[in-house]
């Protein structure tokens, strides 16, 4: 129990890095789900189940669906801006 | 050659060399609203009766910012002062308040889940503002960023989300078993692990996955802004009613009126329950509205 205890911690501090290193923003949004979910278990494990239900359902679904549509709409708002041409130089 | 600015105008128009953005995300379709017209310097003002007593509210805001200040740091300063010193060997928190939750909880809420007696029993006062904090939160959301009733923009800004067969037939499976587990997980909030928030969650959560799935055409007759608006504040409502006779009562339970029953019965734990599924109708509400209007352009 111990040594999987570890590897979900090692897991999280991972995942943590990995989210903000990562420069495709749709995979770092991916991992940071992962991150949840590695942090519900270790809830659960910590004897709160309370917080690891809500973290599954806050962390892992609904802030991560948020970000996803944020990424789509960001996404359509390019791909609108380039096919009108207005598309500035940076 | 530029003349110097006072600091004033500096502080009016810091960013106005900011990279604007309307212009880049707009595009024709949404055209960038008119530049604003340029205020003649030393105008006279229409209304010299409302901007003499403009003038004045101008003159006294500084004073009374100043004074609202000062009150909270003396309040919080003399709070902090009444404290015990930190670590002292008989402060009440470290000796009395965990026992007595611990060993009284279940007879005094009658709730099973100690945390759900806790949140929503003991320090139901807190838990009420965390639910205030949530509708206010959404509510400056909607008063900054929500468009006008404008039927010619709304339809301009959906995002259309592709049909897609996985999509719809997991949906179909899926969502009336998480809407179930999310009930599930309201009202067992006082025997299990679980509460209204997170039920309220998972059941924000199925909504949005049959929304993605199926469109909100359906659900649009239901729920939209207005009824969202009516659920919000009843359920608001009904809390901060339900719980505000502790005020008068001193933070003791009125355990005549509002029996804790048998501990472990769907029905016990007194105000616990309903209190459950309010939180959990607004939370759902939140993240379903939050969801909706950002999915169709009007946010």
């Amino acid at each position: 129990m111990e040594y999987f205890e570890l590897l979900l911690l090692g897991l999280l501090v991972a995942c943590g890095a990995a989210t903000c290193l990562t420069k495709n923003l749709l995979s770092a949004v991916v991992i940071f789900m992962a991150y949840s979910l590695v942090m519900s278990i270790l809830w659960a494990i910590l004897r709160a189940p309370d917080l690891a239900v809500t973290e599954a359902a806050v962390g892992a679904g609904i802030s991560s669906l948020l970000l996803f549509l944020t990424l789509k709409k960001l996404r359509d708002l390019r791909r609108k801006a380039q096919e009108d041409g207005t598309e500035k130089e940076s | 050659m530029e003349r110097k600015r006072s600091l004033k105008e500096r502080l009016r128009d810091w960013d106005a060399d900011a990279f604007d953005l309307t212009n880049e995300i707009a595009g024709p379709m949404h055209p960038a609203p008119a530049a604003l017209p340029e205020r003649p310097k030393d105008a006279e003002p229409e209304d010299a009766l409302a901007a003499e007593d403009f003038r004045v509210l101008r003159r006294a805001y500084p004073i009374l910012a100043a004074l609202l200040g000062l009150m909270t740091v003396v309040f919080l300063l003399v709070a902090v002062f009444d404290l015990p010193p930190f670590g002292a060997a008989g402060t009440p928190t470290d000796n009395e308040v965990a026992l007595r939750y611990v060993r009284d909880g279940m007879t005094e809420t009658g709730a099973v889940n100690l945390v759900a007696g806790v949140i929503l029993d003991y320090r139901a006062f807190d838990t009420l503002g965390e639910s205030h904090v949530l509708f206010t939160a959404l509510v400056a959301v909607l008063i900054l960023l929500l468009k006008a009733e404008d039927p010619a923009i709304d339809d301009e800004g959906t995002l259309t989300l592709r049909q897609d067969r996985i999509v719809t037939t997991a949906a179909s499976i899926l969502v009336p078993i998480i809407v179930l587990f999310g009930l599930y997980v309201i009202l067992n909030g006082h025997l299990g692990p679980g509460g209204g928030f997170s039920g309220g969650a998972i059941i924000g959560a199925g909504l949005i996955l049959y929304a993605v799935a199926f469109g909100f055409s359906r659900l649009e007759t239901k729920l939209n802004l207005g009824s969202f608006r009516i659920i919000c504040l009843a359920a608001l409502w009904f809390y901060s009613l339900s719980k505000c006779y502790s005020f008068f009562c001193g933070a003791n339970g009125l355990h005549t009126v509002f029996s804790p029953g048998t501990p472990g019965r769907i029905l016990s734990a007194g105000l616990i329950l309903p209190l459950n599924a309010a939180v959990g109708i607004v939370v759902a509400c939140t993240m379903y509205g939050l969801f909706s209007l950002f999915q169709r352009g009007k946010i």
